[in-house]
């Protein structure tokens, strides 16, 4: 069976999905070899991003087992994740500008 | 393995035999491109610099300049100037000759306009295609390659499949003694960590980390926001959410051997094995680099499809996106199906194989489609 999706490292707590997959699709998933199953609450496009667990607001959101950002709302398992609910915290010169005023 | 080449008078071995026409400002390169279009085996390196820049910028355009002429795929070149523009034609000429390559100099103001210049460079042009002519292709071992790599219209498949299938066949490469390039500086941010890691000194690792830092405090101290920049519309729609995420996936095209020296935009390294250029994260100007560093067959990762390549230099696109395999089809020309659950090494592989071929003188389909006819050079401006 082709893989839908593939988490990239045991610290990851996102998903990259492999294939369209519609809300309320299960994913069979391995993740540091165990298999793991996410039932996605939204449509998850090819290439785009979705939860392997509840992540709260401010917490780092990981793949390759590094930081690609920080959750700035709470997002559930199984949830989209991309622009709408994670910011970059790297070259943000508007947080720059903020703290100096 | 070996490949077919084209040897040099300095050593290095080309893959390409081409003639360079190069004007050293905006105002000539109307005048060398039409040169180039009269004589068939003759190659323009046309861009819009080389007027009013900063002494750092001059010196930057100076040296792209001489080491693209000194890149292993040209035999020779014909460098046009307007004649009031501040580039160092003489250093240029003189930096391309020392390498025992054939290199003429042409200035439109003295020579006497469009018309005289375009029937002297011609002429110039042509005798340097007969005598480029008259060297052929010998086996060499595939340690004389260098690859350069690249990755632009990326989406999450970038870093999942064509940047790592890239990264194996630089690996392969590099052990067998050959040398990789691979740039892009801005795309670095939040993986610079890894990189550093990965040099051979402290010293190297600490270049690695100060010139990431470089661009960055540019944004901080401008307070402009990275996010309205990068990752871009069409990263965003393919499912990159941060630089960060851009960054992790876009190193992976580098492979994972060690880190030799980090150097500026057009420079050439000074050691063999892998290193990086410093640049920008757009293409065609960080093809730039990658050829004036010295690399003689390129590979362009890339998600969404592109067409560019590289005036003097193969590339080879490679995709992970199934769907725009199929729809770019006339523009990509290696495939790393994700579905396929073998292992990176072997895909990297194919794709050292497929690079062999192409150095050896099978052409890329960016060549075939003329899709090589502006890169330009990066500038920083007086922003820096």
């Amino acid at each position: 069976m082709e893989r839908k999706a593939i988490v990239l490292n045991a610290k990851d707590n996102v998903a990259t999905a492999l294939a369209d997959l519609a809300a309320g699709d299960t994913v069979a998933l391995e993740v540091d070899k165990k298999p793991v199953s996410i039932k996605v609450v939204n449509p998850i496009q090819f290439g785009h991003k979705f939860s392997l667990m509840d992540i709260k607001s401010g917490s780092p959101i990981m793949k390759y087992g590094e930081v690609i950002g920080e959750a700035t709302k709470d997002i559930a398992v199984g949830e989209h994740v991309h622009v709408h609910n994670v910011a970059s915290t790297r070259g943000r010169g508007d947080v720059a500008k903020a703290a100096a005023k | 393995m070996s490949f077919l080449g084209y040897p040099r008078p300095d050593g290095s071995v080309g893959t390409r035999n081409y003639v360079a026409v190069i004007p050293t400002v905006v105002c000539a390169a109307a005048t060398a491109r039409q040169i180039s279009e009269n004589v068939k085996g003759s190659v323009p390196f046309l861009h819009h610099q080389g007027c009013a820049l900063t002494p750092s910028d001059l010196a930057l355009v100076n040296r792209t300049l001489t080491n693209l002429a000194l890149n292993p795929n040209i035999a020779a070149a014909v460098l046009v100037s307007l004649g009031c523009d501040p580039v160092d034609i003489d250093g240029v000429a003189e930096g391309i000759a020392k390498a025992g390559k054939p290199v003429e100099k042409l200035v439109i103001q003295d020579v006497g306009g469009t018309v005289a210049t375009v029937e002297k460079g011609t002429r110039i042009a042509r005798q340097m295609v007969s005598d480029a002519s008259r060297i052929t292709r010998e086996e060499f071992d595939d340690s004389y390659l260098m690859f350069g790599a690249e990755c632009g219209g990326s989406d999450t498949t970038s870093g999942l499949g064509s940047n790592p299938a890239i990264g194996a066949a630089f690996d392969m490469l590099v052990q067998k003694g050959g040398s990789a390039v691979f740039s892009e500086t801005t795309e670095f941010i939040g993986a610079e960590h890894l990189l550093a890691q990965r040099a051979v000194t402290p010293e190297v690792g600490k270049t690695i980390t100060d010139m990431v830092r470089r661009y960055e405090e540019i944004f901080l101290e401008k307070g402009v926001d990275m996010r309205g920049m990068n990752p871009t519309k069409g990263n965003i729609e393919g499912g990159l959410t941060s630089i960060e995420e851009k960054s992790l996936g876009a190193i992976s095209k580098g492979g994972t051997m060690p880190i030799q020296e980090m150097y500026e935009y057009g420079e050439r390294p000074t050691k063999k094995g892998l290193t990086i250029s410093d640049g920008p994260g757009y293409d065609a100007p960080s093809l730039t680099t990658l050829a004036a560093a010295g690399a003689t067959v390129m590979f362009f990762s890339t998600g969404r499809g592109t067409p560019l390549g590289s005036p003097f230099v193969p590339v080879i696109k490679v995709t992970a996106n199934g769907a725009t395999y199929e729809k770019m089809n006339d523009n990509i020309d290696f495939y790393v199906d994700l579905a396929r659950k073998g292992n990176m090494g072997e895909v990297g592989a194919e794709l050292y194989a497929q690079a062999l071929q192409v150095a050896s003188g099978q052409q890329t389909k960016a060549e075939t489609l003329n899709q090589d006819l502006y890169n330009g050079i990066f500038i920083i401006g007086p922003l820096a």
